[in-house]
């Protein structure tokens, strides 16, 4: 006599291996890697200072598809010493980018918000690089209850 | 024509930072998504938005399909003069929208 228990284990492997196989096995190493690559992209061999950046955006996100977020970057903005460029990736959307801006001294502020699609729980960057080309980062953990892009079969 | 709104204040002093927020009407397609049938719908999102004080670009966005539906894109930047600022849009499927704002600064 098979028991309640064991019933539950057998068919609950059986239905999980076929489940499991049909996602790509290393797809959250792709995601890192391309995340990766596309950090490259922005900053090159130049250091990534940790600091000067502030990426302001909820904790805890009910719904994936739109996240507010705002960057803040210190800096005096003068044609000396200004930000000239802001960029915002996530670490789990299947392509990293979410936005490039270009700022000059005439931003005033170095300061932008918009709205985002984040697809799973994981970190948001942003980075800055700044008029002397030194690149400064922030980085956010946020928890995501309702993922962007799994939304399948609206049309 | 998409509709697109510029919130950008009607005065300022000189030499002050003034906050603008714009909002396009855009549905920023991503590409990754299906139809219920399995076609894949192809990617349409606005690719760039620029911002011109008075034919200077002052301001430039390049947006990605992580960008959420109808992108809202605020940003600063110093009151130097009178005149106008023009907002620009582009993207995929030759999508093409301006608006500007009159600003006076005294």
């Amino acid at each position: 006599m098979i028991s309640r228990r064991q019933f539950l284990i057998v068919t609950c492997a059986a239905a999980a291996v076929p489940a499991r196989a049909q996602l790509p096995t290393n797809i959250t190493a792709q995601r890192k890697a391309a995340l990766a690559e596309a950090v490259r992209e922005v900053v090159g061999a130049s250091p990534l200072r940790t600091g000067r950046v502030k990426l302001d955006l909820p904790p805890l996100v009910d719904n994936g598809n739109t996240v507010p977020l705002a960057v803040t970057v210190d800096s005096p903005m003068t044609q000396a010493d200004h930000v000239r460029a802001i960029h915002v990736f996530t670490e789990k959307n299947p392509q990293p980018k979410v936005i490039s801006v270009t700022l000059g001294p005439r931003a005033g502020r170095a300061q932008i918000a918009t709205r985002a699609r984040i697809a799973d729980t994981g970190q948001v960057i942003a980075i800055a690089q700044m008029s002397d080309g030194s690149f400064w980062t922030d980085r956010v953990e946020v928890v995501v209850t309702l993922s962007a892009c799994l939304e399948e079969g609206l049309i | 024509m998409a509709r697109v709104v510029v919130t950008v204040p009607a005065t300022a002093k000189r030499g002050e930072v003034i906050e603008i927020k714009t909002l396009a009407g855009h549905p920023m397609e991503t590409g990754f998504r299906h139809t219920q049938t399995g076609e894949l719908i192809p990617r349409d999102i606005i690719k760039t938005l620029v911002c011109l004080y008075n034919g200077a670009e002052i301001f430039r966005a390049e947006l990605h399909p992580a960008v959420a539906a109808n992108p809202l894109v605020s940003f600063t930047t110093i009151a130097t003069d009178s005149g106008t600022l023009e907002f620009r849009w582009t993207g995929d499927n030759g999508f093409s929208a301006t608006q500007s704002a009159s600003i006076s600064v005294v």
